[in-house]
């Protein structure tokens, strides 16, 4: 690549760096640090997250009465690690909203694709699909999915996909509908395109960027799903640790041993904020950008 | 307006159609469908003749068509473990949740219609940003962590408020707060939005022009126009958020309602009674949306008089 097409592309990222508000530039050293996290921690963990050690149970955190300095964080009803449970909880807990916001962004932007440039009795259909899905809180089709299929991981992963499809299928259609009417894609088809060609090579990449906010501010709400079905126990299910479920369970020895739930509920909350935060600032920008043309 | 009314009916008849439909198929999918009809701890004996009592030697569209039939004439099926109709067991659960929901959404409304009025138009100054602040952390603290802390806070170290059940005014105030929390959120961006849109209208500058206070010209002529926008957001926003958020917050403390039986039954495997469960609350959510699009299309008076038109 030549310097003459990066330094414009530079100088738009300092621009859009200088644009961020400190709140923002909190989120992002807070969704690097988890990411690093996530994807290292589990590498230098102390102990198996699954290992229990039933002399150690219950330990408080180094710094109170009865700590076990083994346990930096200290440990769960059954002698776990909590610091070794968490880092690989949240390395799960994101790997399963990224694998499922995929899922969904394929799903989705596929079907909303079809319905666009397809049209007709197609789109009717895909859209009425779209229409009961909106309608019915992802929560109760959730629920009644993992009750029926089990909560395997790869069950786990289908229903944290479809939990966002519709938005993909909607955006994209919209995008679609609009581009088919532009000369470009008139010219595409005189030319002698045909329509898988049309949609791969032409329409596609006009719409990444929609897509890209959207995948973002969706993984949020997969991360939240997720926590809460595993919070539930409908989730993942034990002994493997995700920050959800290490809240579910911990809930019990709340009164005694508080830090079994502060710890993975505190990951929680920055990971949705840190990701939250993103996704507005990305939406914020592209519209800006859009807005400008 | 009646083709209007006529339209959102159809529109909801259909949506309710395609839920049971898919109930249906999901179940049959699942695998065996006497396992799950009946439970387990049956001979092979028994299992034939379960199935041929209900009829499961049939194909999948006959059967298909008797639960229709069978669903149309209000006969929804025994719980396996309470060994009770279905229908008894929801209809017990129903007030408890409305009781629920209604507290949440009137806190909510109480909060954050004035904080989201507050946040459009001090919105360069610190209260402006202070509003907004609460409604970000609403929108990042997940409602069972909210519902976790308030129990660790104010029922184990405080020693202040009860847990588990329904029983007293006092019950009502953490599982009220833990589902209020991300409406308020919501709701508060929305209003803002809605008023930040309605702010710059013509007709604003106008009622104060005529020199109406500015009370007023925020409330009579910002607000009520703002409402109108929000409506139709309350409706599919709110009623969504408000399902799921009763899902977790009942079962959390053990409140007798509709999401706590959903949450038991799914954990249990108890499968007509989360069939139903989740049956009847989806159509009491989409009854729910299509009354606010009526609401919505009789409060606009543009829309309302180019549907008489």
């Amino acid at each position: 690549m030549s310097m003459a097409l990066n330094i414009p592309a530079s100088s738009a990222l300092r621009r859009m760096w200088t644009d961020t508000n400190t709140i923002q530039k909190i989120a992002f050293a807070v969704g690097l640090a988890l990411l690093v996290m996530a994807f290292l921690g589990p590498l230098v963990a102390p102990h198996d997250p699954d290992a229990q050690s039933l002399l150690a149970r219950l330990r408080p955190p180094i710094g109170f009465e009865r700590a076990n300095p083994a346990y930096p964080l200290g440990t769960d009803e059954l002698g776990r690690d909590i610091l070794s449970r968490s880092l690989h909880g949240l390395r799960l807990t994101l790997m399963l909203a990224i694998l499922g916001a995929l899922l969904g962004l394929l799903f989705g932007g596929l079907l909303g694709l079809l319905a666009g440039v397809v049209g007709g009795r197609t789109d009717a259909v895909i859209m009425s699909a779209v229409d009961t899905q909106i309608a019915v809180p992802f929560t109760l089709i959730a629920l009644f999915t993992l009750a029926i299929f089990g909560s395997s991981l790869q069950v786990m992963v289908i229903v944290l996909g479809l939990a966002g499809w519709e938005q993909y299928a909607r955006i994209v259609r919209g995008d679609v509908r609009r581009l088919m009417h532009l000369p470009f894609i008139e010219a595409a088809r005189a030319a002698g395109a045909g329509p898988r060609r049309i949609a791969f090579t032409h329409l596609l990449p006009n719409i990444v960027s929609p897509l890209v906010v959207q995948f973002t501010l969706s993984l949020s709400n997969i991360v939240l799903l997720e926590s809460t079905l595993s919070f539930l126990g409908l989730g993942v299910q034990p002994p493997t640790a995700t920050l959800g479920s290490m809240v579910g369970i911990g809930r019990d020895y709340m009164p005694t041993a508080p830090w079994i739930v502060i710890v993975p509920a505190l990951l929680i909350v920055l990971l949705t904020f840190a990701v939250q935060v993103v996704g507005d600032w990305l939406r914020d920008s592209v519209d800006v950008r859009l807005r400008a043309r | 307006m009646l083709t209007y009314t006529l339209r959102t009916l159809v529109r909801m008849a259909l949506t309710f159609f395609v839920i049971v439909t898919l109930v249906f198929f999901a179940t049959r999918l699942s695998g065996n469908a006497i396992d799950f009809l009946a439970g387990e701890g049956m001979t092979q004996r028994d299992r034939e003749i379960l199935i041929r009592y209900y009829e499961l030697d049939r194909s999948i569209w006959d059967q298909y068509l008797a639960f229709l039939r069978a669903f149309l004439d209000g006969n929804f099926g025994l719980s396996f473990i309470e060994r009770r109709p279905v229908i008894q067991i929801v209809v017990e659960r129903l007030w408890p949740s409305a009781q629920l929901l209604l507290s949440a959404i009137g806190l909510t409304l109480v909060v954050a219609l004035p904080l989201g009025v507050i946040a459009a138009i001090w919105r360069k100054h610190w209260l402006g940003s202070a509003a907004m602040v609460v409604a970000f952390l609403g929108y990042a603290v997940p409602n069972f962590i909210l519902a976790v802390v308030m129990v660790l806070v104010f029922a184990y170290w405080l020693n202040w408020l009860p847990v588990v059940g329904n029983g007293t005014p006092l019950h009502f105030i953490m599982p009220t707060l833990a589902m209020s929390g991300v409406l308020i959120a919501a709701l508060t961006r929305f209003t803002r939005n809605a008023m930040l849109d309605v702010l710059g209208q013509d007709f604003m500058r106008t009622a104060r022009a005529k020199g109406l206070p500015e009370r007023a010209v925020i409330l009579r002529h910002g607000l009520r126009n703002a409402s109108i926008t929000l409506l139709s957001v309350i409706g599919l926003q709110i009623a969504g958020l408000a399902a799921s958020g009763s899902v977790v917050v009942e079962s959390i403390f053990a409140w007798p309602g509709i999401g706590d039986l959903l949450v038991s039954s799914a954990i249990r495997r108890d499968y007509p009674v989360l069939q139903f469960g989740v049956i009847t609350v989806a159509i009491a959510v989409i009854v729910i949306n299509a009354a606010i699009d009526l609401a919505y299309a009789w409060a606009d008076p543009r829309l309302r008089h180019q549907l008489k038109g």
